[in-house]
């Protein structure tokens, strides 16, 4: 049994009434979808040293990325979570350890060559003026391509490949100013994927989104998970990420407090512990992984 | 996008409609250029077919010593420091992501200006000693700049600030040379300062046009798709595997030699660095810094301008700075205008 049924740190025994809940949904939680487990790991980070100028945010931090996983980066604001992903894809140099791409740090690697390995969708992309989606996807096979092959037959293949996967390809023609932020996420996501990549990291895709069209990228990025893609992202909603996750790596002043399987690691101390946050953990009535309830404000 | 493939997969990616405004444009200044080899400034006119001759060689005497020394250098000029500036202009708007982070307004032609006056002021120095001093001029402000607003990666509006700050500062220091001049001296430095394509001769338009042949070769060819990707912000192109500050920092060198080459040869000819890449990208249509359109409506713009100033008024001609800067200004507040209707400035 794991820890899922300790209460709210409260005195209140809000917990004691959970013990029933957490037992139930143990069995009912779903095998992971990785049933190779731990075994390869293609990106992981050693010793991994970060900050900006003179601030240190994280120091000789080890993470490993499971391949085939779905993998979430969980945290308060401002727990290095967004450095540690912006390392991982070689935005951020390390000034200690490094980042490892099969065994070679991704610092000497040439940049289209991990480019190739590695897809990111950054938080910040900028959708150049009167550019169509058709267009911006495209640029997603700019590391495929060079001076003398500037668009062949497979990159037209690819491209159409990946509007249709996300859903986008009927705005092929649209310009991307025109178009929802729940579209144009799908069309950034389309140009990631068609970099054609194994591993795909994504920096906060659901910010800035409504309820519905962070469902609509989450299940997106589920599906590409399935088709056997690694995917990292780093996620606000601790609930989306214990729903979508197959690997939770929650972080805290810059350093990993727990990972692994949502179901085992989304706890109520977890949560007050990382988040400073009382609350009760319950099984999510959809999914069945655990679900975050805030305790309510004790009115006297 | 178009593609043209040929066997061995090899492939070439190119927009009809950016292919169509480059070569209309080139169109347009060759046409425009034979026009200002016939008529000149109207002293001597020429037929059309009188020029065509002279420029195959076949003309008489009289009329190629017109053509060859005095007309065509004058327009070869024209169309040189059109091209050039546009060109820097395009990669200055695509880097920072504005269309006022143009060589223009952040003090790259002041900077040359600035040089070139030392040079007339200070040294008395001829048309290669001013030369030089533009280039060294234009390069001084690139490296002022970049230690001030680049260091920190690029903020549009505050490089377009310190921009204006230091163009307001040369302006201020040129206007100082300019009490210091001599009189003679200082007609001479006036002239150059507003642009003017007068009087140049091919050892004006040389230095620019080896200037060119190596520095476009390196923007055209060796940058232009990494540019493509910087415009969707640093974050972007990295992940796509683009090496973010060599391309930047190679394409605003060459940009700036460009710029300072151009002013080199005709002075710090006005708005059209501003205006090229704007007029361009409107005409084409389409994202992406438009080296090559904005090279063609560049030097399409410069000698249709230089042939104005020679026509309009009948009794004296203008420098050609005059009338881009009239119709570029003109063009920036309607650009302004139009903008800020759009909710983008």
């Amino acid at each position: 049994m794991t820890g899922t049924d300790t209460g709210t740190g409260t005195d209140m025994g809000a917990g004691t009434d959970m013990g029933a809940g957490a037992a139930e949904r143990t069995p009912d939680r779903a095998a992971p979808a990785h049933p190779q487990g731990r075994g390869a790991v293609r990106l992981r980070g050693e010793g991994l040293t970060l900050g900006y100028g003179q601030r240190t945010i994280t120091e000789a931090l080890d993470v490993a990325v499971p391949d085939q996983s779905f993998t979430v980066i969980v945290g308060p604001n401002a727990c290095g979570k967004s450095t540690l992903l912006r390392a991982l894809s070689r935005m951020l140099k390390p000034s200690a350890g490094a980042v490892l791409l099969d065994g070679t740090d991704i610092s000497t690697l040439p940049p289209k060559r991990v480019a190739r390995a590695l897809g990111l969708l950054p938080q910040s992309s900028i959708a150049p003026d009167g550019i169509t989606v058709a267009d911006l996807v495209a640029r997603g096979r700019y590391p495929h391509q060079g001076l003398l092959r500037q668009w062949s037959r497979e990159d037209e293949r690819i491209v159409d490949e990946s509007m249709a996967a996300t859903g986008v390809a009927d705005l092929a023609d649209r310009l991307v100013e025109e178009l929802s932020g729940g579209q144009r996420q799908r069309v950034w996501i389309a140009m990631a994927l068609a970099q054609q990549t194994p591993l795909l990291l994504l920096d906060e895709p659901t910010t800035y989104l409504d309820i519905a069209h962070q469902i609509e990228v989450l299940d997106l990025c589920a599906r590409l998970h399935e088709e056997g893609r690694t995917v990292v992202a780093v996620l606000h909603d601790l609930n989306h990420a214990a729903r979508y996750a197959t690997h939770l790596i929650a972080m805290r002043e810059g350093a990993v407090v727990a990972e692994g399987d949502p179901a085992e690691v989304v706890t109520a101390q977890l949560v007050e512990g990382v988040f400073g946050l009382p609350c009760r953990v319950i099984e999510d009535p959809e999914s069945g992984t655990p679900l975050v309830v805030p305790a309510a404000r004790r009115v006297r | 996008m178009s593609v043209l493939r040929t066997a061995g997969g090899f492939s070439l990616a190119y927009r009809p409609r950016g292919l169509a405004v480059g070569a209309g444009c080139a169109v347009l200044a060759l046409v425009a250029a034979v026009f200002a080899i016939g008529s000149g400034s109207g002293d001597y006119p020429m037929s059309f077919g009188q020029v065509l001759r002279t420029l195959l060689g076949t003309g008489d005497p009289a009329d190629e010593f017109i053509v060859n020394d005095v007309r065509l250098p004058r327009v070869a000029t024209a169309l040189l420091v059109g091209a050039a500036l546009a060109v820097a202009g395009a990669v200055f708007q695509s880097v920072v992501r504005n269309p006022l982070g143009s060589p223009d307004v952040l003090g790259f032609t002041q900077g040359a200006a600035t040089g070139a006056l030392t040079v007339i002021v200070v040294f008395g120095g001829g048309s290669l000693a001013l030369a030089s001093g533009a280039v060294v001029g234009g390069l001084a402000t690139g490296l002022l700049i970049y230690a001030l607003a680049w260091r920190q990666g690029v903020h549009g509006y505050r490089l377009v600030l310190i921009g204006i700050g230091i163009t307001a500062i040369l302006t201020g220091v040129n206007g100082y040379l300019l009490t210091r001049a001599q009189i003679t001296d200082a007609a001479r430095a006036v002239l150059w300062i507003t642009g003017s394509l007068d009087g140049r001769g091919w050892d004006d338009a040389m230095p620019l046009l080896v200037a060119m042949a190596v520095l476009l070769p390196v923007v055209l060819i060796g940058c232009a798709r990494a540019l493509h990707m910087l415009e969707m912000g640093d974050d972007a192109a990295f992940a796509l595997g683009v090496r973010v500050e060599r391309t930047r920092l190679t394409v605003l060198a060459a940009a700036v030699l460009l710029v300072s080459f151009g002013a080199a040869a005709a002075g710090p000819v006005a708005f059209v660095a501003l205006t090229a890449p704007q007029l361009a990208r409107r005409l084409t249509k389409s994202p992406g810094p438009n080296l090559l359109p904005s090279l063609c409506v560049g030097a399409a713009l410069l000698v249709t301008a230089d042939l104005a100033a020679q026509r309009v008024f009948a009794d004296r001609q203008l420098p050609v700075g005059v009338v881009t800067g009239v119709l570029g200004g003109g063009y920036l507040v309607w650009l302004l205008a139009t903008e800020r209707k759009a909710g983008r400035i």
